[in-house]
């Protein structure tokens, strides 16, 4: 089946969505160890910050890019008339 | 279309209106049960009417949900919503490790522990980012469907069905092994009859009716286990805090824990019994290397000490019980006596080891050291958030939802109940250490609190005052990992009831586990090699049959398996991880982001990320291959997963592009509506 412009907009519009967040929970889990030394000299809520990261940070940021893509996608879903009814 | 959308509407308001319900009517209940607990109900029976409740609700739901529909049978007539998916998603996932020992694990390795926190959520963005929408679009039944269908063939579904196969069992032997023992230890019944029971509450509900039975069982599971989690640490942080939030103040509690691991770490007595331990590890080594002549050696001075005890005036007969059981217990033959003995040793010298602050990442002695544990960390991390983008009993839930939208929520909720308790974990291991560097050590013997007599007796905290001090020393007590969640009420100084509700919760956890697993099992089995390469004209009440005898011989074989105590599959369960990243993930995720990905490629790479992945795990682990720059072998994953990758992008660029019908079909799950 040919796909229309709007069906190459979406799924790329999709894989940029996709690659950008795949970055975000990238740079939330190895930095953050790799760094987890620097990162203890600071400290949050009483934590060291780079143990607070791995007992709870990371994982809230984990919790917010999953539903961030759940919401971005279903829009885009709509705008591009590519939504189930 | 709308009444479509309509009836669904309906259908999730009176789910919700059911487990609103039950969620309150389990709450009822457990306030009941206190009450009787106040007014003198034994301890015993509170064990028995949990067990008894439970179960009998477990049934229930399958009775209930008893279906002859193949769509309903294999994935719930997709039609669960997406926040119920979410809980159900969660009790597969929390299994019996997650509930009972991750808190104990983080106890005792502190921040490395954390590794598999992070591992085990993080893996759902990876879910959300490249597999469920995409997979709930292409709709069928089974992963290996997946595979079957994109690479075309039976060949690229054989190995799907093996690798699912293999990923599964050893993980579905741990949860079974964890059904008997907490229903053993709960019930006070035999190990063996515990897992029996444990099977018959996980068959009623899947047999009758597969994964629709499962799913709803599992939402009211979840319901219990995350109560049962959450409740003993919200308490002890009001104990300890007194503010009831205990994500929130372990911060500060760390602190302090930092600050008294100072003190127990330099105290002259504590240093004094690890020298003492070491010397006793030594002359243990030193007994081991003397076998068979230190056997014999020993065997004959017990002998003659009994031979002393009897011959004298007025003989004690409790020192002649003691002398006779002392002789008893020596090893019987040299294989023994290295066994035993190379066991003491070990736990000698765990307990001479120097401990390391709770905060503190990757200790080791020298810089080399830390690099390494870093390492590992990571390859760990990456390993089981991978593994869990691939497990193919997580990844067939999201087939259950009515639409690629609520796929995605699902995700998105799924990740959400099971963070709940991650989130905890952390925060109920430094509330424990709190409480037991402050009240234990240090504290004379004689008068610790009840619950370390208590753990003691099933072998679960171990005390050896080996300084002979009559005080507490660190590196005097031992402590079983799970011993960290299941005392956790008593630390807290909270009714029995409480514990009754963590043995529920804990059994919760290990049955949902158990059921997807095996679910998954016999599908792979009666869906993929049954029905699709046996016999695809099988009329639909022969597949039903087939599917059901085949979930029974599984579970059999499974309970089979529990019930011999294996500890090589018990340390074999984070393979699984490894198994299915090295398999799966490569080959389903290029199947649908890459086109090109052939049937060539696919094969070839899920026997390369496979095979090298085995290969590495039971090189390290039986056969003492040296490991490649330290990772360990529960990382396995490490190599297999970017070997399978290229290999499978290697592989499809030398053999021909796939058909157009393999074309079509990735164009197909990647457009919700086409």
């Amino acid at each position: 089946m040919p796909l229309s412009k709007k069906h190459q907009e979406y799924w790329n519009k999709n894989l940029r969505m996709t690659a950008v967040l795949l970055l975000v929970w990238f740079l939330a889990t190895f930095p953050v160890i790799w760094f987890v030394r620097d990162l203890n000299s600071l400290s949050f809520l009483g934590f060291p910050l780079g143990f607070y990261m791995a007992a709870q940070g990371s994982l809230i940021v984990y919790v917010a890019v999953v539903w961030f893509y759940a919401r971005y996608m279903n829009k885009l879903d709509k705008n591009h008339g590519v939504a189930e009814e | 279309m709308a009444s479509r959308k309509n009836s669904h509407k309906i259908f999730f308001l009176s789910l919700s209106r059911y487990y609103g319900f039950y969620t309150g009517g389990f709450i009822g209940f457990v306030i009941l049960l206190a009450i009787a607990e106040q007014m003198g109900m034994p301890n015993a029976w509170i064990g028995y009417i949990f067990m008894a409740a439970t179960f009998g609700l477990y049934a229930g739901i399958g009775v209930m949900s008893r279906t002859a529909d193949i769509s309903e049978y294999y994935v719930a007539g997709r039609r669960v919503p997406a926040v119920f998916n979410g809980m159900a998603t969660g009790a597969d996932w929390l299994s019996a490790a997650s509930f009972i020992g991750m808190a104990g694990t983080l106890y005792l390795s502190g921040y490395d522990g954390l590794a598999f926190i992070m591992g085990w959520t993080g893996g759902f963005v990876l879910v959300a980012l490249f597999l469920a929408p995409y997979l709930r679009k292409f709709g069928q039944f089974t992963i290996p469907d997946f595979l079957g269908a994109r690479y075309g063939g039976n060949v690229v579904r054989t190995v799907g069905v093996f690798a699912a196969i293999l990923a599964s069992f050893t993980y579905v032997v741990a949860q079974i092994y964890g059904v008997g023992l907490i229903s053993s230890r709960f019930l006070a019944i035999d190990f063996t009859t515990g897992i029996f029971v444990g099977i018959a509450g996980i068959l009623v509900c899947s047999m009758l009716g597969g994964m629709k039975a499962i799913t709803w069982t599992q939402v009211a599971q979840y319901v219990i286990l995350i109560i049962a989690y959450l409740v003993p640490v919200v308490m002890l942080s009001q104990r300890i805090t007194d503010v009831p939030v205990p994500q929130l103040m372990a911060g500060q509690v760390l602190q302090k824990v930092t600050e008294r691991e100072q003190e127990i770490f330099n105290d002259p007595q504590q240093l004094k019994a690890r020298e003492l331990f070491r010397h006793k590890a030594d002359d243990t080594d030193a007994r081991i290397k003397g076998l068979p002549g230190s056997l014999a050696a020993e065997r004959q001075t017990a002998v003659r000490g009994l031979a002393r005890i009897k011959a004298a005036a007025v003989p004690d007969p409790s020192a002649i019980r003691d002398a006779e059981q002392a002789l008893r217990n020596l090893p019987r033959n040299e294989i023994e006596a290295r066994e035993t003995w190379g066991r003491e040793a070990e736990r000698l010298r765990a307990s001479a080891k120097a401990s390391h602050p709770h905060a503190e990442p990757f200790p080791g002695e020298n810089e080399n050291e830390r690099d390494t544990a870093r390492l590992n960390f990571m390859a760990l991390a990456a390993c089981l958030m991978i593994g869990t983008a691939a497990l193919p009993h997580i990844l067939m839930r999201y087939y259950t939802t009515p639409s690629v939208k609520e796929a995605r929520q699902s995700v998105f909720w799924s990740l959400f109940f099971i963070f709940l308790l991650y989130f905890s974990a952390p925060a109920l291991a430094i509330l424990v250490k709190f409480e037991i560097y402050t009240k234990l050590i240090g504290s004379s013997i004689a008068d610790l609190p009840a619950w370390v007599a208590a753990w003691g007796k099933v072998g679960l905290v171990r005390i050896d005052d080996i300084n002979h001090d009559g005080i507490l020393q660190l590196a005097e007590l031992t402590l079983n990992p799970d011993v960290i969640l299941l005392a956790t009420p008593e630390i807290a100084g909270l009714p029995y009831v409480v514990s009754g509700l963590v043995a529920a919760g804990g059994l919760a956890a290990a049955l949902s586990t158990a059921d997807a697993l095996l679910l998954t099992i016999a599908n792979a089995l009666s869906h993929d090699v049954y029905y699709k390469m046996i016999d695809p004209y099988a009329s639909t009440p022969r597949r039903m049959v087939i599917s059901k005898i085949l979930l029974l011989l599984v579970a059999l074989v499974a309970a089979y398996f529990a019930s011999l105590k294996p500890d090589h599959i018990l340390s074999m369960v984070a393979w699984a991880f490894s198994i299915a990243a090295s398999a799966f993930f490569p080959a389903l995720v290029l199947g649908i982001f890459w086109k090109r990905a052939n049937k060539w490629g696919a094969l070839a790479g899920m026997a390369a990320g496979l095979g090298l992945c085995l290969y590495y795990l039971i090189s390290v682990k039986f056969c003492g291959m040296a490991p490649w720059f330290g990772i360990k072998d529960i990382a396995a994953g490490a190599f297999g997963l970017p070997a399978g990758m290229l290999t499978l992008i290697v592989v499809s660029l030398l053999t021909p592009a796939p058909e157009t019908e393999a074309q079509d079909l990735v164009e197909h799950c990647r457009y919700p509506r086409l």
